[in-house]
């Protein structure tokens, strides 16, 4: 596997898009920072992004790579290697330069502007967790969608669903069966529909920690209520770590039936 | 060597493999012919592990194959499209299939034969089909394996290609390496093979020595007796739509 890791990253470091996504957090981080002067409103600021853009990037980039590799996967399958150390190299190849991109992106300029000497380290940290969380989370959901289908309209199709529907459509409903039951007690009902987005997962992680009770929203607060900042954020990774687990086994599992 | 028991395969609604039974002997070629569509790429598919039969089992020097990897280790195979990573160029091609499996003995042999040293600078993406097709056979032939399975092996080459080829062929025949091989070019299958499989629609429709096959249809090359037969299951299909 770590052969195969070796040879993706070589050759998505050699590609332009990692660059591009990299130099768009990086001039994003920098604005931010200009424009608000402070880190704490930075970060916020960042968050949002990150929410957003490392989901749909991740997608994207997931679902093309994917087809694009074809020629790849077809050499590869014709060597004594195993298939699940094929499909786990590229992903992890994939997420881990996305994360790299998304890291550095946001690292460099934060800590040029004093980041290491203030407090906000810790919360800097959470946010950078976040952020590699979905990156890991939304490229395998990629994998698997485009596992699913031969056809690259339809794989492109459902990611795109897929992903407007964790990161607008659900905050929506969510919304609206809050109200829809505002005559019962919703706490345990916000929470539990809390665990079924990891953009939202990601939102809670990030806000517990920046304790900016006014961007926490309606789960963020019941999540504090409930389980505490600290107990709360060692949930949500817990939670995060089973979303990113399971895309992988989804993927996996196509994999071993696939013909190629 | 290689065996295969009632192997089935359908793709969708299309039955493609309707129950193969074949036996390769070790040591000699044997090679599979057949129109288009019969089959031929994917029982040698099947045969790697990268299509999954829906039914039937696969037998490597006596073991089944069915979820492993390892046997692959012992099989040089040949690809029908030379299709490689674009962005690599011929020598990291090289480097990451030899990372895989080890040193390519006979590689500088073989960059002589198919004149591929200008080539190693260039990326894959800039590449003639069928200079791809000489770095598809040296990716192939580089390691020494005791089966070979080649499809459509000499598709794109130019005559001196083709003769390097043949002499590598030959050459692989005095050691002994048992080799399976499709091919459309009858010429090349007369020559080089031992044993013949002919497939139609799925199913082995003639299995023997290459002279049986010529004696079976009455003719006297093995292009007009494959043409024979292809026309006579024609003619048999056209009656029963017509009635």
């Amino acid at each position: 596997m770590v052969k195969i890791l070796k040879y993706s990253l070589f050759d998505l470091f050699r590609s332009r898009w990692t660059v591009i996504y990299f130099l768009i957090f990086h001039l994003a981080s920098w604005v931010f920072l200009y424009f608000g002067n402070d880190l704490h409103k930075g970060m916020a600021s960042l968050l949002n992004m990150t929410l957003i853009l490392v989901p749909l990037v991740s997608m994207l980039f997931g679902v093309i790579h994917f087809y694009n590799s074809r020629e790849f996967i077809e050499l590869l399958l014709a060597q004594p290697v195993r298939r699940r150390d094929i499909f786990m190299g590229m992903y992890a190849g994939l997420a881990g330069s996305l994360s790299l991109g998304y890291a550095c992106g946001i690292g460099i300029p934060f800590m040029v502007y004093g980041l290491i000497l203030s407090a906000e380290i810790f919360n800097f940290f959470s946010l950078i967790v976040a952020g590699i969380f979905l990156t890991f989370i939304f490229t395998g959901f990629a994998y698997f969608i485009s596992m699913l289908f031969d056809n690259r309209l339809k794989g492109f199709g459902l990611a795109m669903l897929v992903w407007l529907f964790m990161a607008f459509i659900y905050d929506g409903l969510f919304l609206v069966s809050l109200l829809v039951f505002r005559e019962y007690p919703v706490e345990k009902l916000a929470i539990f529909l809390s665990f079924l987005n990891p953009v939202d997962l990601s939102r809670t992680l990030v806000m517990l920690k920046l304790d900016m009770s006014a961007l926490l929203g309606y789960t963020g607060a019941v999540f504090q209520k409930f389980f505490g900042t600290n107990s709360g954020m060692i949930i949500s990774i817990s939670a995060l770590t089973v979303w990113a687990v399971l895309p992988v086994l989804g993927f996996l599992g196509l994999s071993n039936k696939k013909d190629f | 060597m290689l065996e295969t028991r009632d192997l089935k395969k359908r793709f969708g609604r299309l039955d493609v493999l309707k129950g193969i039974d074949i036996r390769i002997k070790s040591g000699i070629t044997t090679a599979i012919l057949g129109p288009n569509g019969s089959g031929k790429t994917t029982l040698l598919k099947s045969i790697l592990g990268q299509v999954r039969p829906k039914s039937g089992e696969i037998y490597f020097k006596g073991q089944p194959v069915s979820g492993k990897w390892e046997y692959r280790k012992e099989i040089g195979y040949l690809p029908q499209s030379s299709n490689f990573p674009e962005n690599l160029k011929v020598s990291e091609l090289i480097r990451l299939v030899e990372d895989i499996r080890g040193r390519g003995d006979r590689k500088n042999h073989l960059m002589d034969i198919f004149n591929l040293n200008p080539s190693l600078g260039k990326r894959i993406k800039n590449l003639s089909g069928g200079t791809r097709q000489k770095v598809n056979l040296l990716l192939t032939f580089m390691f020494d394996c005791p089966l070979y399975i080649l499809d459509e092996p000499a598709s794109g080459l130019d005559p001196v290609a083709m003769l390097g080829f043949r002499e590598l062929i030959l050459s692989l025949k005095e050691q002994e390496k048992t080799i399976l091989v499709t091919t459309h070019i009858m010429g090349l299958a007369e020559e080089i093979a031992d044993e013949v499989v002919f497939l139609l629609e799925g199913k082995v429709y003639f299995t023997g020595a290459l002279r049986d096959l010529l004696a079976h249809a009455g003719e006297y090359n093995l292009e007009r007796a494959i043409a024979e037969i292809m026309m006579k299951q024609h003619g048999k299909n056209s009656e029963i739509q017509l009635v």
